[in-house]
């Protein structure tokens, strides 16, 4: 099976209203920096492009399309969507190459969220006879899934707070945060709550942006000549629909993913987890295993700023950086779907340096 | 370059779907509109309410419907200071998982109460009935404390 | 068949409705701002010297933005067309009627709007015609500033050369 790289991520802004930017004009930047970075025209030098968004982020039917705007995509492209985080994008990606269909692939994801209400609209991915019909929104579920873990002693408000103070601080080195600065845990502590148990603090703001990343077989990553991480795996879980049959202090398929996409084989220096609620960034580090050893969320996570459709693609950028840098050799990025952690996936990259 | 003024323009939109319920949701709905609630036996014997078509485990074929109770016992909750103008409550309220009374598996509702203060987890619970009953889920128009 | 089992629910109503606030992009906003002034606005790509309307921003061919703004004639060319024989919900024209894919003089692509003034079998593709604007004092940030496209008498323009005219109208 061909090895397969990482060469190159970047991300817009995280802005809390992208304002007259429609979704080409959010994309095209984003697109031009990575083709920069990894010395290509366009999508026309790619064998592949796949995207991930939502329309009913928006409300404008078929955004998606308008996307492909982007890609200069005459001659016509191989392309392809889902409408789904864009790491699942990547995912589909990498099984394009794998199968030999492809040696090279760009995936980008964008979300503009603004113009609707965030978790109004996400209560309408729910159950369409037993739960959509309530509009019980997403930020409700994840505070019912925080008391129970207070309940139940798992956790207290002030890990909770923790999580936020790491984040905001962390975000201080991330150019393209939302929601950073020097933030203690009094000071989260000291937030009134506001679908209690949580706090504003603890729940990801409503984010307008984009991110993409290229990658490619080994071989072509040499022939590019860029530096480049390699992914040596992927997987994805998912659990029921129906909450009250999951165990919600837990991620099952989150450390089922992780395992199968080989993450214990090694040690983990960095891991950007996708938890929109502070309470699930300490579920999945548990869940994973995770120790002092690893650097969790250094880019601040999406505590920092939440694109909606693309933040879990920039979890695997975030985490490729680090290992170009050199300041990491082995990390994992992951990716959520659905309430309170329903759909979970996990990539393990590493160093193409060693041995 | 200057940038022109930001064109906005509210709009609503509307999905008028009829969905087919299928014969499990049918037959809960069915009992909603008696004002009667019904779960589902799952393949360890677990009772899921509302019913599921299939255990999510085993993938086994779902059959064996169970009456139970209208009161049940709060698992967990969040407590809803501004309802959204979504929200099935004007006034603050509670989303709570519920596990009914001979059920095993918590469904989720809302639960009318005066204050965050008054609701806790384990807190029996009993249904309100709307007024007038359709067959649908806001049949049970909130739960509230007993 | 139990009385249970007659009333026995099938199917229900689930309507969703969802509110947002749409913002025009910049490149629209741009389009609107002038069509405001009753001005039909284009933006030509850098690389392929496409002109495009309504503008989105972006050559989809090449990929990059179009930034420099081309003024377009109101005068154009029919690229294709379709009678209309129903009525279309919620719209106040009467069938039948035409709606037509028009290239304005000037731009590479075509937009869609109505014809009227016309017999409606006597319309066809390379057919020259030109917008019929309300009065000024109408006009808002709107493609309906334009009433309809009315035939001029004018030779027609061949197919080869449909979407290539400058804006005065020669070949390009």
């Amino acid at each position: 099976m061909k090895e397969i790289a990482i060469l190159g991520y970047q991300q817009s802004d995280s802005r809390s209203d992208a304002g007259a930017v429609n979704e080409v004009e959010m994309i095209m930047p984003v697109l031009e920096r990575t083709f920069a970075q990894v010395g290509i025209n366009n999508a026309q030098d790619v064998d592949f492009v796949c995207s991930g968004s939502c329309d009913y982020l928006q409300g404008a039917a078929f955004a998606f399309v308008a996307g492909v705007d982007a890609l200069g995509a005459v001659p016509p492209i191989k392309e392809s969507h889902v409408e789904m985080d864009a790491a699942w994008a990547l995912h589909e990606s990498m099984l394009k190459i794998r199968m030999g269909h492809a040696d090279s692939a760009l995936i980008y994801g964008f979300g503009k969220s603004s113009p609707g209400e965030l978790p109004i609209v996400l209560s309408q991915q729910l159950d369409p006879y037993y739960l959509a019909p309530l509009w019980v929104d997403t930020i409700s579920l994840a505070a019912m899934q925080a008391r129970m873990m207070l309940d139940q002693g798992l956790i207290t408000e002030r890990d909770m707070a923790e999580v936020v103070s790491r984040s905001r601080r962390n975000a201080m080195n991330n150019p393209h945060a939302q929601l950073s600065g020097d933030v203690s845990v009094d000071d989260v502590l000291a937030q009134d709550t506001y679908v209690s148990p949580l706090r504003k603090g603890d729940c990801c703001p409503v984010s307008d942006g984009a991110s993409a990343v290229v990658i490619a077989t080994v071989e072509k990553a040499k022939e590019w000549g860029v530096p480049y991480a390699l992914i040596s795996g992927i997987s994805h879980a998912i659990e029921t629909h129906n909450m009250g049959m999951r165990d919600i202090t837990d991620s099952v398929s989150t450390r089922i993913a992780a395992e199968r996409a080989g993450m214990n084989a090694g040690k983990v220096d960095v891991a950007q987890l996708y938890a929109p609620f502070s309470h699930q960034e300490i579920i999945l580090t548990r869940a994973l295993g995770l120790g002092d050893e690893t650097s969790i969320n250094p880019s601040g996570g999406v505590l920092a700023g939440n694109l909606m459709m693309a933040s879990g693609l920039s979890n695997i950028g975030e985490v490729f950086n680090r290992i170009v840098s050199g300041e990491a050799e082995r990390g994992i990025a992951h990716a959520t779907s659905g309430p309170c952690l329903q759909h979970n996936l996990v990539t393990v990259l590493e160093t193409a340096e060693k041995a | 370059m200057s940038q022109p003024e930001i064109l906005n323009q509210a709009f609503e939109l509307g999905y008028t779907y009829t969905r087919s319920t299928g014969p499990v949701v049918g037959r809960f709905l069915t009992g909603l509109k008696n004002r009667k609630l019904v779960g589902i036996k799952a393949s360890d014997g677990r009772v899921i309410v509302p019913p599921m078509e299939y255990d999510p485990d085993t993938a086994e074929e779902l059959s064996e419907f169970v009456d139970v109770g209208e009161q049940g016992e709060i698992v967990t909750f969040a407590w809803v200071k501004e309802p959204r103008e979504a929200h099935p409550m004007n006034e603050p309220f509670a989303w709570a998982m519920i596990k009914l009374d001979g059920a095993d598996v918590p469904m989720i509702h809302c639960v009318a109460a005066k204050s965050e203060g008054h609701v806790t987890s384990g807190a029996r619970v009993r249904a309100v009935w709307a007024d007038e009953t359709i067959g649908f889920m806001t049949d049970i128009r909130c739960f509230e404390l007993v | 068949m139990s009385e249970e089992e007659q009333e026995m629910i099938t199917k229900v109503e689930a309507p969703v409705y969802l509110k947002y606030n749409f913002t025009a992009g910049s490149a629209p906003t741009r389009f609107l701002a002038q069509i405001k002034n009753g001005v039909l606005a284009g933006q030509r790509c850098p690389k392929c010297l496409a002109v495009y309307i309504p503008t989105r921003g972006s050559c989809g061919r090449c990929g990059v933005p179009t930034v420099e703004e081309v003024e377009l004639s109101d005068k154009a060319t029919v690229q294709s067309f379709t009678i209309v024989s129903i009525p279309i919900p919620n719209n106040p024209i009467e069938p039948p009627f035409i709606i037509a894919n028009v290239v304005p003089d000037g731009a590479n692509v075509s937009f869609i709007h109505l014809m009227s003034e016309c017999v409606n079998e006597d319309v066809h593709i390379g057919q020259r015609v030109q917008a019929v604007w309300k009065p000024e004092d109408e006009w808002g940030y709107s493609m309906d500033n334009i009433r309809y496209f009315k035939p001029l008498d004018e030779p027609d323009v061949p197919i080869e050369l449909i979407g290539k005219l400058t804006v005065t109208g020669e070949e390009g």
